[in-house]
């Protein structure tokens, strides 16, 4: 049913070499191309784990990574750069603190109540920098100089350097990847699953079921708040839109298209949605309306996402896990009425 | 701020409100009757103002764009839903998610192509054009008073079809307990279409409404969704009357908000849904899940 491990693995280390050379061969607009994708992947794959993971759907998730960018461009002093080893700790724990708020109450909800609240509360925060005068309102806020990693006087990377830059996303991703596929494989993961998969039995087993779905909610913040701060140091601006709700359901059809079974899925997922801008765009006006087609039909066509297509092409019967739809079920599921 | 200025802003207020709870009515009886989520109702909320202008602009009919913008509205929830709602009933909650936010990129592209992307103006029907003096200095436009009676007669008619015909009662019953009514001998097939349709063409009809007091601008269905969304958490997910009292709720809060604290009034209304869903999870008339 899936792809032998064997051959996973070393498509996986060709895939992780590539990635380690593009530098010498790619031009500059492909390596920026290349880690802006890498810190959105850790995003959606930050997502996953409260999507797919812990079946909870949540349309706040682009807030906590724009929120991010947003301390850093206000911790950056106007005529240098900030220092990464304050301003990052601190951006990570602004992000902390507000994943734990929105998510101890959201979190009191479920399915439908839940999409709605985490959805109101992400916008919250849109319109905390679009109305106030806290960062420049709807105008957004430049960083006019990129985060100094220094140690002893000594610069260890220049972010502005675009091959440095890269290299740091790619570290980035690959720290988030580890993170969260140890997560998932450890007790905490097996719980989360549990509570996913059946609520009321987690409960009764006692598993302090809202205290392990908040944990993971502020743990993919946390993910997502690294993304979000390297990605404003790359694009040195950050607006309200930054951290609107399209964003969060930009991701969400990352996490889908990848697939939600795994911790890798959302990272192609990521890859794919980009590249299919990336190219619709050039080609295309109202590439948008594409967009949406496509939208539509991976809810109708694949809803198990690439991943369910990659174990199609490995599977000799057609349907594995019962029916198509089996992968995308199982997040928000509920029973209605 | 005196007596005479207090009244016009609580004229807003209610006004907003009423405005809110018919676009929010659509939302929450889709959720109630299909259990579908559905992200591009603010998108139908501004599609139906950008059909006001189009139709008035061709037409020079406020009446006729009010018609026509609704059916049009109407037509295209029917033809949604029996292309793709009706396969998503029973689906989680996250492919409703993903296709209505992929309706939401088609349609804010469609009008792109169709109506571009400036800003709008639609001028109220002749004889509602003017205002009534209220002192030496304030007056009120007739329109936005035409709006609150309009707007209070659409939501009797509402109340009405739920609570006094065979189809509110059905209604009712199905949101209630679905499957129990299905077993009564109710078929949703119809049913399903019809609040799905009609769903979008109150969202629409709110966006025409509202046409000639504010600005069409593409961006108008977000704000809407978004204020929509939090009426439904407040008032409890299916009640039309949690609607109703969410709706009032967040018009009196919005609008006020913005007289005494202009810069951190839209986040008034969440602290408003903070301190809700903290009381009742399940919205003020919401059931417990």
């Amino acid at each position: 049913m899936t792809p032998p491990r064997a051959l996973t693995r070393s498509l996986l280390a060709a895939l992780l070499m590539a990635a380690l050379l593009l530098p010498m061969i790619a031009p500059t607009y492909y390596l920026q191309f290349f880690a802006k994708a890498m810190l959105l992947a850790i995003v959606a794959a930050s997502l996953n784990l409260v999507v797919g993971f812990g079946g909870m759907v949540s349309l706040c998730h682009g807030a906590f990574f724009g929120l991010a960018g947003y301390v850093l461009a206000l911790a950056s002093p106007s005529s240098s750069g900030a220092s990464l080893w304050t301003s990052l700790p601190l951006a990570l724990l602004v992000v902390a603190i507000a994943a734990a708020l929105v998510g101890a109450l959201a979190l009191r909800t479920r399915g439908i109540y839940f999409i709605m609240a985490t959805l109101a509360f992400g916008e919250m925060f849109f319109y905390f920098f679009h109305d106030t005068r806290v960062a420049n309102g709807s105008d957004g806020i430049y960083i006019y100089f990129e985060p100094e990693i220094v140690i002893a006087g000594w610069r260890l990377v220049d972010l502005g350097n675009k091959t440095s830059f890269y290299y740091v996303a790619l570290a980035s991703l690959l720290l988030a990847i580890i993170v969260i596929s140890t997560l998932v494989r450890s007790p905490f993961g097996a719980a989360l699953m549990a509570a996913r998969d059946n609520e009321q039995r987690a409960r009764s087993l006692g598993f302090p079921v809202f205290r392990i779905r908040l944990t993971a909610f502020v743990l993919a913040a946390v993910l997502a708040g690294i993304a979000g701060y390297f990605s404003a140091s790359q694009f040195g601006f950050v607006a309200p839109q930054t951290l609107g709700w399209h964003v969060s359901a930009t991701l969400l059809i990352m996490v889908v298209l990848g697939g939600m079974k795994s911790v890798l899925g959302p990272v192609f997922g990521a890859f794919v949605l980009l590249g299919l801008e990336e190219i619709l765009k050039s080609n295309i006006e109202h590439w948008k309306l594409i967009e949406g087609v496509i939208v539509i039909a991976l809810v109708f066509m694949l809803p198990g996402g690439l991943q369910h297509l990659a174990q199609l092409a490995f599977s000799d019967r057609r349907a594995p896990a019962g029916q198509p739809g089996s992968g995308a079920s199982r997040a928000g599921r509920q029973h209605h009425g | 701020m005196d007596i005479a200025t207090f009244s016009v802003q609580l004229l807003n207020a209610v006004q907003h409100g009423l405005v809110l709870f018919l676009v929010a009515s659509g939302l929450t009886l889709v959720f109630g009757i299909l259990g579908v989520i559905n992200l591009a109702h603010g998108a139908f909320y501004m599609l139906g103002a950008y059909l006001a202008y189009w139709i008035a602009g061709y037409t020079g009919s406020f009446a006729l764009a009010l018609v026509g913008g609704v059916a049009i509205a109407f037509l295209l929830g029917l033809v949604l839903e029996e292309a793709f709602v009706k396969r998503l009933i029973g689906r989680d909650h996250l492919a409703q998610v993903l296709l209505s936010y992929g309706l939401i990129l088609v349609i804010d592209e469609v009008r792109q192509i169709l109506f571009g992307k400036d800003v709008h103006s639609v001028a109220p029907p002749a004889w509602l054009q003017g205002s009534i003096e209220l002192t030496d200095v304030l007056s009120y436009p007739v329109y936005r008073l035409a709006l609150c009676i309009a707007c209070l007669v659409l939501a009797g008619i509402i109340f009405f079809i739920i609570q006094k015909t065979r189809l509110g009662m059905i209604l009712r019953a199905g949101a209630e307990n679905r499957d129990m009514t299905r077993a009564l001998g109710i078929s949703f097939d119809r049913v399903n279409r019809y609040v799905f349709a009609g769903g979008i063409a109150l969202a629409a009809l709110g966006g025409i409404l509202v046409a000639p007091i504010s600005t069409v601008f593409p961006g108008m269905g977000d704000s809407m969704l978004i204020l929509s969304f939090v009426v439904v958490v407040l008032g409890g997910i299916g009640s039309v009357a949690g609607a109703a009292f969410g709706a009032l709720l967040i018009g009196l809060t919005d609008t006020f908000g913005k007289v005494f604290f202009p810069q951190v009034s839209s986040i008034l209304v969440y602290l408003l849904m903070v301190i809700i869903l903290l009381w009742r999870p399940n919205g003020l008339l919401g059931r417990a899940s």
